[in-house]
């Protein structure tokens, strides 16, 4: 065996020793859990749903450790440590939890979509007594929706693309589809991207206080901004040669984005690493009860 | 004509009906009502990412090809987290409805599905995310060179907001008095100018060359000019 993997070995065996004197002493991942009784007295059915409660409340009358909770904590751990591993190298238990989260995330949009617009919008609407009678007994529609019957044929057409002949026949609802997307996007990107930012931009270049003095501060802010954002468009602006005028503007452009993308590279480094630490307040707190 | 002409019409009409909707308050609702079909195709549309998903791993298991087993665990963690959804394992009734055994919320506490996704489907995602920090630091320590005024302004800008963000960055300029000319060069001011000042009227400026960008990417598909989505043939 090589040196290295002989290392690994003690070092996994040395973990896997720790980690079980921690779940023993300690209790490593434990969750506690309180039962809520939900009763009706007209029906007289019911039922127990059990919320996570602190660790400190373990002893209290009722509370007991969920086992498919604490099973959770422990294999999320184990996910985590899976992914991290990819920072050694490419294995394979990164490649299985990489494998585990395409088809879980896959299907959870699937099913988040099944159930919020197939079943929640669809069915409801198609099928009004149907949906009251099972899954949405609290919807007061009575009468059917037929124009339903419009996205539901749309669909066939979609699905016919898996049909050997006549994929072309899922054109149809594609073109619906792009055309809705773009129909949508063009107004709101217009109205939010384009016509706000442009409002927010004009802004006063010399403003007085309230008591008529002259507010340096607030002028020197407007005015930077007001003529920085025109020197970063007079950057993109590419139906003029960026020559002379133009190109000294420009330049002072290119350096204005090169702090908002380097505010933007901070910003987004900060929120990985709080993501990271997330993810180590987790290992070390919720699993192995440290702190 | 029916393979390239009508969805050209198709589309056309459907988006300029959805724009003049946004002007025209008699046609508004036909924005909700088109919506709502949107989200429903998109279900059949995820049907169709499914069944792909289902097909290239399936052949890849029957072909046995490398990775093959793979394939098998993602098709595996497919189907449980799809049967314990779409089945609401373990979900409760709705706490009114106490009759409807399908009532409950399909994500409810302590049901099948709420449990893939907070211990499998979270702790993986945000996972992924979180090893992106190692890659972003190691990339930026062999990428960043102050070799030009361009690259020392981004690499400046990032130093003082990442110092400023941490507990003790701000101890950095404690020694200059709040009250004095000088407060401007703390390190908080600093980063509350970059952050509130200049990645302000940057950002502006992409957001506006965005917004056009999509507008006429946008009329371009209404229009028919662009038929890239229908494909070949």
């Amino acid at each position: 065996m090589k040196q290295s993997n002989v290392i690994w070995v003690v070092v996994m065996l040395l973990a896997g020793v720790y980690l079980s004197w921690r779940a023993v002493s300690y209790q490593a991942g434990a969750v506690y859990v309180a039962p809520k009784i939900v009763a009706d007295a007209d029906s007289g059915k019911s039922f127990t749903t059990w919320s996570k409660v602190p660790s400190v409340e373990s002893s209290n009358p009722g509370v007991e450790i969920s086992w498919p909770r604490t099973l959770g904590i422990w294999l999320s751990a184990l996910f985590t440590l899976a992914i991290f591993s990819f920072l050694f190298g490419d294995n394979v238990v990164y490649k299985v939890a990489e494998s585990i989260f395409v088809g879980s995330s896959a299907a959870y949009a699937m099913v988040v979509g099944f159930w919020s617009a197939f079943m929640g919008i669809f069915v409801a609407q198609l099928a009004p007594q149907f949906s009251q009678n099972t899954f949405m007994p609290g919807d007061d529609r009575t009468e059917p929706e037929w124009l339903m019957l419009i996205p539901l044929a749309m669909g066939i057409m979609f699905l016919w693309r898996l049909m050997p002949a006549g994929g072309w026949i899922s054109r149809w609802p594609l073109a619906f589809f792009i055309a809705v997307f773009a129909g949508l996007r063009l107004v709101s990107h217009f109205e939010a991207d384009f016509v706000v930012q442009i409002k927010s931009t004009i802004l006063p270049l010399i403003v007085f206080a309230e008591d008529g003095a002259f507010d340096l501060k607030t002028s020197l802010w407007n005015s930077t901004m007001v003529l920085g954002t025109l020197c970063c468009l007079t950057y993109f602006f590419f139906s003029v040669e960026h020559t002379g005028v133009v190109g000294k503007i420009s330049r002072v452009g290119i350096y204005l984005l090169m702090i908002t993308f380097g505010v933007g590279f901070a910003l987004t480094v900060m929120s990985r690493y709080s993501l990271l630490i997330g993810r180590m307040n987790f290992l070390l707190k919720d699993w192995l009860n440290l702190g | 004509m029916l393979k390239r002409t009508v969805p050209l019409i198709i589309a056309s009409i459907v988006g300029i009906v959805l724009i003049l909707a946004k002007f025209s308050p008699p046609i508004q609702s036909w924005e909700t009502e088109v919506v709502m079909w949107f989200d429903i195709l998109a279900v059949f549309a995820f049907v169709l990412g499914a069944g792909n998903l289902n097909l290239n791993n399936l052949k890849k298991i029957s072909e046995r090809k490398a990775g093959w087993g793979y394939a098998a665990i993602t098709l595996l963690a497919f189907w449980i987290t799809l049967i314990c959804g779409i089945g609401k394992l373990g979900v409760p009734p709705n706490e009114q409805y106490l009759g409807y055994a399908w009532s409950g919320s399909f994500e409810a506490e302590g049901s099948a599905f709420w449990w893939i996704f907070n211990y499998v489907y979270v702790p993986l995602a945000s996972t992924m995310f979180a090893t992106l920090a190692f890659y972003i630091s190691s990339a930026a320590f062999r990428a960043f060179r102050a070799n030009n005024v361009e690259a020392s302004l981004l690499l400046l800008t990032a130093l003082v907001v990442l110092v400023s963000q941490t507990s003790s960055g701000p101890m950095l300029s404690d020694l200059i008095p709040e009250e004095s000319t000088w407060a401007i060069f703390k390190i908080d001011t600093i980063r509350g100018v970059l952050v509130n000042l200049f990645n302000t009227l940057g950002t502006r400026a992409v957001m506006i060359g965005i917004a056009l960008g999509v507008v006429s990417t946008s009329l371009k598909v209404l229009m028919g000019v662009d038929q890239s989505y229908l494909g070949g043939d």
